[in-house]
């Protein structure tokens, strides 16, 4: 490991969903009122990803765990916080600026019907990226790069001149890959990869990013909603519940032992393959809205040992003895 | 225990513009009164339609083509439509993927409910219908339902939404429940949810299950039993138990080990070489040929039955002596 790669600091992204002016004007006690409503889906995550790392974000849909790899590829701007890259803030960066980085900082994206464009050739989406990073480059080197990466993925590289259309989705999803590492990144954000695929060609695609790790000292932001798969590949888990943070810890010892109640509910809803009875945490009600975030801790609606202190007050990330951080009231003052 | 629903060597066929498609050659099992049992397969193994076939839901240009759908004494692949329509949704429901799709956006959940009671039995006075209806919902776990049954499906989340349709299944006290992928597309933690609420229904109603799913796990967790698809066919079936702790056929066993659960931490999966083949170009033989790693000659040519494996399981592989 070579240090620290990413480093996110307080971040939050809010959409604006409020619409047009019209929409955003109320009538109450005799007076208009103008109101915008906003989706807090990213609200106040730190963390940092060092070189070579597989750092995965788990929760379940709507805990904001997409925005937080949008965000930090720049795909959204922030609304507040820090972002940098090799020391170097990115967050703030016009677009000419963060083309060194983009070089960088690649993406895969969950379904690989909707991200290949169905009127290019493979050829021409694994070009694009590298013609446009590259322009330095002849035809001939940039063959010689789409061969290369071609084989890499474990596809031919013959099939260049072929249409999306004519993959599999485990094809497909190898074809993102390429057209990912074809510039040479150090750094891939990668949402949901493997959602879409069947059990037999997920393996495949998971030890395709295992090998293309361990090649190019890859470092992968892995989000995935899928646990047994997070607990199989990654080195740390971050676990969003509501936007926000709740448990991050080296994969080891969140399996084994995890602290926060919401991590505690959401391992023990994995079904496991022995079969047998489950033992499954149940929690109460649902996820709130992220427009109407709860005050205190997000998760005090739900927790089965809530207190006035969880009401009123936010916890904030807190490290425990085992290197673990937890955003929690009760563990910190050892009630849970 | 007597038998529920037995399908005798069902087979599929799509007449395409192209040439006819066989999606399922020759599926058999059985599923006895209040047991569970798991139809797992990759996609395209012909496990949903197998499922669709027993209640008469293929559309066409597919068909049955040959075989038997056997419940509690009536072939359902021979009764007229009519006949169907009284058992369909009535003595044996199914529940759908995803359940933003399978309820009506513009009726309330009342209406789509009673809608249902009142079709299989038109003497049914209004109130009554609503009663069987609360009822229901409260069997489901739904809180407050005299307030739900006028909501809209849009004012639900996706598990209350399955759990809305798990209750329209329940209505006339069916039989017999398909789900098919009834928790795909759900979070973990509500997963676990309906799952357990399935399986408690089973047993307090005496439902029998068919789970159709890819998710062995799941089937893991929830069935005794469990019938293992690939390209059309049933491959191993089996107690649930015995299938996923010792798999006899090359593709469950390759199944199995492909699961992260299976292996250690950062290790290499245990890939399957290739993908399963099109339903168009399914090879001579066993269809699991080209990817097996025992593969012999006979495979290239011969197809192979069902035969007793090392632990009971029924396997269709020709690495286990014939039996008789």
């Amino acid at each position: 490991m070579s240090g620290v790669l990413l480093s996110v600091k307080n971040l939050y992204k809010h959409f604006d969903i409020s619409g047009g002016m019209l929409d955003q004007i109320k009538f109450s006690r005799g007076k208009f009122h103008r109101k915008k409503t906003l989706v807090k889906a990213v609200n106040n995550i730190s963390f940092e990803l060092e070189a070579g790392e597989t750092f995965s974000v788990v929760g379940e849909s709507g805990c904001g765990k997409s925005t937080l790899g949008r965000t930090i590829m720049g795909l959204y701007p922030p609304n507040a916080g820090e972002i940098r890259y090799r020391g170097d803030r990115i967050d703030s960066l016009d677009h000419k600026q963060l083309l060194p980085y983009r070089k960088k900082m690649q993406m895969v994206f969950q379904d690989p019907y909707a991200s290949l464009n169905p009127r290019k050739t493979i050829q021409q989406a694994l070009e694009d990226p590298l013609r446009y990073h590259s322009p330095q480059l002849n035809n001939g080197e940039v063959k010689d790069r789409i061969d290369e990466v071609m084989l890499q993925v474990g596809s031919d590289p013959q099939w260049i001149s072929r249409m999306p259309h004519e993959f599999s989705g485990g094809q497909r999803q190898r074809i993102s890959i390429a057209r990912a590492l074809i510039i040479d990144p150090e750094f891939i954000v990668a949402d949901e990869p493997i959602s879409a695929l069947d059990v037999s060609i997920q393996a495949q695609i998971l030890n395709l990013m295992m090998d293309l790790q361990q090649q190019r000292n890859l470092a992968y932001l892995f989000i995935a909603h899928d646990l047994s798969v997070v607990e199989h590949l990654s080195d740390r888990v971050g676990v969003m519940y509501l936007g926000t943070m709740c448990e991050l810890s080296e994969t080891g010892i969140l399996f084994e032992q995890p602290r926060h109640p919401y991590t505690q509910a959401l391992m023990s809803a994995i079904p496991k393959l022995e079969g047998g009875a489950s033992s499954h945490t149940r929690l109460k009600g649902e996820v709130p809205t992220p427009i109407n975030l709860p005050r205190g801790c997000v998760f005090h609606g739900r927790c089965p040992y809530v207190n006035r202190r969880c009401i009123d007050e936010v916890p904030q990330l807190c490290t425990l003895d085992d290197g673990r951080q937890v955003a929690c009231h009760g563990v910190e003052e050892g009630r849970i | 225990m007597s038998k529920l629903l037995e399908v005798k060597d069902l087979v599929i066929k799509f007449a395409l513009r192209t040439g006819e498609v066989t999606a399922t050659n020759g599926v058999s099992f059985t599923l006895n009164k209040g047991e569970r049992l798991g139809l797992v397969g990759e996609s395209g193994a012909g496990k949903s339609v197998t499922g669709f076939s027993i209640i008469n839901l293929i559309s066409k240009p597919g068909y049955i083509a040959s075989g038997e759908v056997d419940f509690l004494g009536e072939n359902l692949a021979k009764v007229s439509d009519e006949r169907m329509r009284s058992i369909r949704g009535n003595r044996i429901s199914m529940i759908f993927q995803d359940p933003m799709m399978t309820l009506n956006p513009v009726l309330t959940i009342g209406t789509q409910m009673t809608e249902t009671l009142h079709q299989h039995n038109p003497n049914m006075s209004k109130e009554e219908a609503r009663n069987i209806a609360l009822d229901k919902l409260c069997k489901v776990y739904i809180p407050s339902p005299e307030k739900r049954l006028a909501q809209y499906p849009h004012e639900f989340s996706g598990g209350m939404r399955q759990r809305i349709i798990i209750a329209i299944a329940l209505l006339t006290g069916p039989e017999l429940i398909i789900a098919d992928e009834p928790t795909t597309a759900l979070d973990v933690t509500i997963q676990a949810e309906i799952m357990e609420l399935l399986m408690e229904l089973c047993e307090t109603e005496d439902m029998g299950l068919l789970l159709i799913t890819h998710d062995l796990a799941v089937v893991g967790q929830v069935t005794q039993n469990i019938a293992v698809m690939y390209a059309g066919s049933v491959v191993e079936k089996g107690l649930t138990a015995q299938v996923i702790a010792n798999p006899q056929h090359p593709y469950s066993q390759g199944l199995i080990a492909a699961l992260p659960q299976s292996s250690k931490h950062g290790e290499r999966l245990n890939q399957i070489p290739g993908m399963m083949p099109t339903l168009k170009d399914i090879p001579p033989g066993c269809a699991f040929n080209p990817r097996c790693s025992h593969v012999m000659d006979i495979c290239k040519t011969e197809t192979p039955c069902l035969r007793l494996g090392e632990n009971g399981n029924l396997v269709a592989c020709h690495l286990y002596p014939e039996s008789e």
